[in-house]
């Protein structure tokens, strides 16, 4: 029986969030590849080559051929390795759905992350609030349309929304030290609970980014973008 | 097992059409609801509580929103005449340039027609761009494709993600350029890019799935108008 002789490389910095994605996926998979830290002050040629419209990472060059986008190279693993344990589910309602909250993930949620990391004083208030209100929302809809997240377990096979939610908001410990505390067990329960039992499962735990260095990086992202 | 399909639509937006496009091109019969706007219908506040927005489709009770991931929700419940080709690489080539076209041209080309006079400039250069490089992607092809049967024979069959993401730049820039009076796109700038919207627009199912071009200029003529009176 053929195997699949396959050369996966994946361009990415240690920090970034979207890239834990794409690591999460290929481990959980299974999958072998190489990993490239890429400067992003000083991008490599290879890098611009193979990505010229987005200049970002992360990049997978699969046999040679680039997938960029970190949604989109989750669904291109989960398509060609369509072996299990499955990324998305198989009833297209529910990956409907699970594509539906991802978007507003990445669109409302992460992009007030940033939000609140560039502002100050009483605009950081308001992005926090606003944030805040957002993370509700979220917290809601997914407790009505997928309630198996919140109540977790770490021996779970990693899918689609642990993977695009987890990869950042697991590191909420290092976002609530350097920049404002915004994941409380108070505030969003629910949403607590399943980042925390995330957190400890094997697979996060080892690809996550170390604390301290990820609240430094934060720390001096702030100080830099005001 | 009878099978019910609605769309909350709305007649000017691309994003509804789309949709509308896309149940065409598989023949699935369904029931097409006006949302007005002015007074959001308490149906549509229930089916999409969280963006408040069309188009929204509801399957046997069961509502979607958000107009790329029905594209792909029909393309995996109703066979034939796919609008995703087979092939996982190039089914991820077509999710990013219709991610692109949602990201960066259509917000670049809106902030362009309609932005703050400040804005304006930037934005124009950033459309020209991301058009350069959209037409760059579409290289010899007639249609962006990757639908259907396949082929580069064109016809309504090869209509894929890519085309029908792309109504936005292949029929209303036309026209807020008219109501604005600028001009982005023009065949002499991307002679490719045009050669494609006259191809889609050759397509029955995209044509007769457009706004009238006369009421949608009226549209955007007044709203021109009313932007100028509150200033």
């Amino acid at each position: 029986m053929e195997e699949k002789q396959s050369e996966v490389k994946l361009f990415g910095t240690w920090a970034s969030g979207y890239c834990t994605r794409v690591v999460l996926a290929l481990k959980a998979k299974g999958i072998p590849y190489r990993y490239i830290e890429e400067d992003l002050k000083n991008k490599s040629e290879l890098f611009l080559r193979y990505n010229p419209v987005h200049k970002k990472v992360p990049l997978l060059l699969h046999n040679g051929r680039p997938v960029s986008e970190s949604l989109i190279i989750l669904e291109y693993i989960d398509e060609y390795w369509n072996h299990s344990p499955k990324i998305l589910p198989d009833d297209p309602y529910k990956r409907a759905k699970v594509r539906f909250w991802a978007d507003f993930y990445d669109r409302k949620l992460k992009e007030g992350t940033v939000a609140i990391m560039t502002s100050r004083g009483k605009e950081k208030e308001k992005a926090i609030e606003g944030f805040l209100e957002l993370l509700k929302v979220f917290e809601e809809g997914i407790a009505k349309d997928f309630p198996e997240k919140l109540t977790f377990s770490n021996s779970q096979p990693l899918d689609f929304l642990d993977i695009i939610v987890g990869s950042s908001a697991c590191n909420y410990e290092a976002y609530n030290e350097a920049v404002a505390v915004v994941v409380d067990p108070k505030r969003n329960p629910l949403f607590f609970q399943w980042m925390t039992a995330l957190k400890e499962c094997p697979l996060m735990k080892e690809s996550l980014p170390p604390h301290d260095k990820l609240v430094a990086k934060m720390k001096s992202f702030q100080s830099r973008s005001v | 097992m009878a099978e019910e399909v609605k769309l909350f639509g709305l007649w000017g937006s691309p994003f509804s059409r789309r949709v509308e496009i896309a149940l065409k091109i598989k023949g699935v019969k369904y029931e097409y609801i006006e949302d007005d706007l002015q007074n959001k219908s308490a149906l549509l506040l229930k089916y999409n509580p969280v963006h408040k927005k069309v188009p929204v489709l509801l399957h046997n009770g069961k509502p979607i929103a958000e107009s790329l991931v029905l594209l792909e929700y029909i393309d995996e419940t109703w066979e034939g005449n796919p609008n995703l080709p087979p092939d996982p690489y190039e089914r991820a080539q077509a999710r990013f340039w219709a991610k692109f076209i949602d990201e960066k041209c259509l917000p670049a080309l809106w902030k362009a027609l309609f932005g703050e006079e400040s804005e304006q400039e930037k934005a124009m250069e950033e459309a020209l761009q991301n058009l350069k490089m959209l037409e760059k992607e579409l290289k010899d092809k007639r249609l962006f494709g990757g639908g259907g049967g396949g082929g580069g024979g064109g016809g309504e069959e090869s209509i894929g993600l890519v085309d029908i993401a792309a109504n936005f730049i292949a029929y209303w820039v036309g026209i807020i350029q008219e109501a604005v009076g600028a001009e982005i796109l023009n065949r002499e700038r991307f002679p490719v890019l045009y050669k494609w919207i006259d191809e889609l627009l050759s397509c029955s199912v995209i044509r007769e799935n457009l706004p009238p071009r006369d009421k949608m200029l009226a549209y955007f003529i007044s709203r021109v108008q009313a932007a100028k009176a509150s200033k």
